[in-house]
């Protein structure tokens, strides 16, 4: 297997690595306020940018990190008032003496002489250290190589030959989550955590796919078709539909057509439901009385009940307009048409789902036109995704108890994620309880959201990794960076990403926050496909090769 | 202080001279005055034309008045050549003989390298008023021992500007002394 990898990317040479280029000194600063570091030399103040990966040499240490911020001093305070008649004689005789520009440079890491492993910055390097550009190779040394766990997500501001690598090992071991505002990149990028996750059998994968978008081919923005994951791995992908019509229309066979009874609705699937579908608290009381009294078939019986069983109801203690209420915001529920009143035989979708999962295949479910309907797509995903755990966790216990294999790791996607997690309901879903049990029960979670700030605080803060495109609110900025160390210098360079291309990575699958210009997806997709590399997910067997 | 041998002979204000062998040192003040302090000059001339014939009608004027040079200390060299920007151990002697520098001299003190050595600036910009006058005009004659005399400028007043940090002001005067506007030079 690892010859596959080899043959690829790793074995393609690297252009030679940058002379170090000095861009200034240190003069000043702290731990938690970053290093201010004057910058020397000519023209270095215009080629000095926000993120920027810098290296500071000191005399037993040697650190990286980020220029942050940038500022023109002076040391005259008086300056601009005696600057008045300067020409540009003095302005050549004062640029880098009495005036010079200012970085603020954070420091992230730092390694001792003779150390390979960098340790996040404890200590300061001394006034007057040497501050350099990065090179490639300090790149190569902190984000590691394209490897069987590294993925080549882009390159660092300004070093297009650099890469920049994903640890994908760390990465699934907890909820990750990728931001950015619609058409900034994000589902590109997506695309290749998912491709790259699958592509080394690191976790298994479910995809709520919202807008029809990872599974098969999808249109980019600027027109161009774009290859879906089951194009690239065939058929260790299964696509599930929700809207055949659609599926269809594209010309397309799913795997898989889903249909959802009745009868796997749950109260507390309604509960979620209940601000999408304008269910007061009495109504959701009310759902579990039913479900206490009519089991699994509660819908169809509530539905189906005639105006003397509703009074009946009535005077058991619920109060008639609750239950009338409750029976029209159901019957929304029956007209969608993926809904029927009985489970299929056989099991139905969630067992459907936990089979290709279980024999190693990635679901994703094309949601089709009902990608728009938010009461579906929080309904299905919803009501998938907690028997999925509860069976996860099921297993997980049973492999401790009976010290057996553990289940391989899932990874589920969800998009628009505050719809799942916001503030309000992230305590009752599941998807809470995945983002914040981690990796107990080998379910961890991809956030994909254009608002961040609607997700729960607490949610947020247990992502480990979190990727995140250009933001134009400043409550998603506040709300992506939360609890991230260094999140005040972040939030300058975030607010400064270009609108496409550009994202901000930081978390535990990265030894410090960094910029990238994302990688090329076309290239990326090519680059699956071609044999040896493109042969399908790894199978069981293929993993213990891997991992021992 | 030095005296020169003729009234009005004197070099130019911020010249670099050499006190006998080994000081070196820039003329930042020229007085010409009478030789006895006790004795006042008197304004001569109501009856004469031109100045010329004041000097003819009274020969003894060019023995009572005298041309005195202020010379700040820049430097000196040691018993091996090498140049130091700072004050010497010692003084001058009386009677020291002044000479002006040729200009492999200046070259000499100001060093060869790229960037001139302009470290005995810092001797000057304590004088203050006049003796930036005499800083400017030091640097105007030096930069003419140099092929590219508007790249010693402007790496001179680079110097004077870390030198004088914080007064933008008296930078830009120094620095408006200076032919290093465009054109000037």
């Amino acid at each position: 297997m690892s010859n596959a990898f080899e043959e690829l990317g790793l074995a393609e040479p690297l252009p030679p690595k940058d002379e170090a280029v000095e861009i200034g000194i240190i003069v000043g600063g702290s731990l938690s306020q970053g290093l201010d570091v004057r910058l020397t030399g000519n023209g270095t103040v215009e080629d000095a940018k926000v993120g920027t990966f810098v290296t500071i040499q000191g005399t037993r240490h040697r650190y990286f990190g980020i220029i942050t911020d940038l500022s023109l001093e002076s040391a005259d305070g008086r300056l601009s008032s005696n600057i008045a008649n300067a020409d540009a004689a003095m302005a050549e005789v004062l640029s880098g003496t009495g005036t010079f520009a200012q970085a603020q440079v954070t420091p992230m890491l730092m390694t001792g002489m003779g150390e390979e492993e960098p340790q996040p910055a404890r200590s300061l390097p001394a006034h007057f250290a040497p501050v350099n550009r990065a090179t490639n190779e300090d790149v190569q040394m902190i984000f590691g190589e394209e490897d069987k766990t590294h993925i080549y997500i882009g390159s660092p501001l300004d070093m297009e030959d650099t890469r920049v690598c994903l640890n994908l090992e760390e990465l699934v071991k907890r909820s990750n989550g990728v931001f950015g505002k619609s058409g900034s990149g994000k589902s590109f990028l997506t695309r290749i955590l998912l491709t790259a996750i699958a592509q080394r059998g690191l976790a298994t994968h479910l995809i709520f796919d919202m807008h029809s978008e990872y599974g098969w081919q999808a249109t980019s923005e600027s027109g161009y078709a774009v290859k879906g994951l089951r194009q690239i791995l065939q058929s260790g992908v299964s696509v599930f539909s929700l809207d055949l019509e659609s599926a269809r229309r594209r010309n397309l066979t799913p795997d898989y057509d889903v249909k959802i009874g009745l009868d796997e609705i749950e109260p507390e699937d309604i509960a979620i439901l209940s601000s999408t579908l304008g269910i007061s608290d009495a109504g959701v009381n009310a759902c579990y009385t039913l479900y206490d009294r009519y089991g699994k078939r509660w819908i169809g019986e509530f539905l189906g009940m005639d105006a003397s069983a509703m009074a009946g109801l009535a005077s058991e203690g619920e109060h008639a307009g609750v239950l009338g209420a409750l029976r029209r915001k159901l019957r929304d529920l029956d007209r969608i048409a993926f809904i029927q009143p009985e489970a299929p035989s056989g099991g139905g979708a969630v067992k459907q789902v936990l089979d290709h999962l279980a024999s190693g295949k990635h679901v994703v479910m094309e949601f089709g036109r009902y990608g728009n309907d938010q009461m579906a797509y929080v309904l299905v995903a919803n009501l998938i995704t907690r028997r999925i755990h509860a069976e996860y966790r099921k297993r997980t216990e049973e492999a401790l108890a009976s010290d057996a294999k553990q289940p391989d790791p899932l990874v589920i996607t969800i998009e628009e994620a505050h719809r799942f997690l916001s503030g309000g309901i992230a305590s009752q879903t599941i998807f809470g309880t995945i983002a914040r049990e981690m990796r107990k029960y080998h379910v961890t979670l991809l956030v994909v959201d254009q608002r961040p700030s609607g997700i729960d605080e607490e949610v947020l803060s247990q992502l480990g990794t979190r990727i995140t495109c250009q933001l134009d609110n400043e409550r998603d900025v506040d709300a992506v960076l939360k609890g991230a160390p260094g999140s005040r210098e972040l939030k300058g360079v975030l607010s400064r990403l270009e609108s496409q291309q550009q994202a901000l990575l930081f978390g535990h699958a990265l030894r410090m926050p960094v910029v990238v210009r994302t990688r090329d997806y076309q290239d990326f997709a090519t680059e699956m496909s071609i044999p040896g590399y493109g042969r399908g997910p790894m199978g069981p067997g293929d993993k213990k090769d891997l991992f021992g | 202080m030095g005296q020169c041998h003729q009234l009005y002979e004197s070099p130019a204000l911020g010249t670099l001279v050499r006190a006998g062998e080994d000081v070196f040192g820039v003329v930042s003040g020229i007085t010409t005055t009478a030789l006895d302090p006790s004795r006042r000059v008197i304004a001569r001339g109501a009856e004469v034309e031109t100045e010329a014939e004041i000097y003819a009608a009274h020969p003894q004027l060019e023995k009572l008045l005298r041309t005195d040079v202020k010379i700040a200390i820049t430097g000196h060299r040691e018993a091996n050549g090498v140049v130091h920007q700072y004050l010497p151990s010692q003084p001058p002697r009386i009677h020291t003989f002044l000479y002006t520098c040729t200009p492999d001299e200046v070259r000499s003190f100001f060093g060869i390298g790229a960037v001139p050595r302009l470290d005995f600036l810092y001797l000057l910009a304590g004088f203050g008023g006049s003796g930036d006058d005499a800083m400017a005009a030091a640097l105007r004659n030096a930069s003419q021992a140099f092929n590219d005399p508007r790249a010693f400028l402007i790496a001179a007043s680079r110097t004077v500007a870390m030198e004088l940090s914080g007064d933008t002001a008296r930078i830009n005067a120094i620095v408006r002394r200076l032919p290093i506007g465009e054109g000037t030079i």
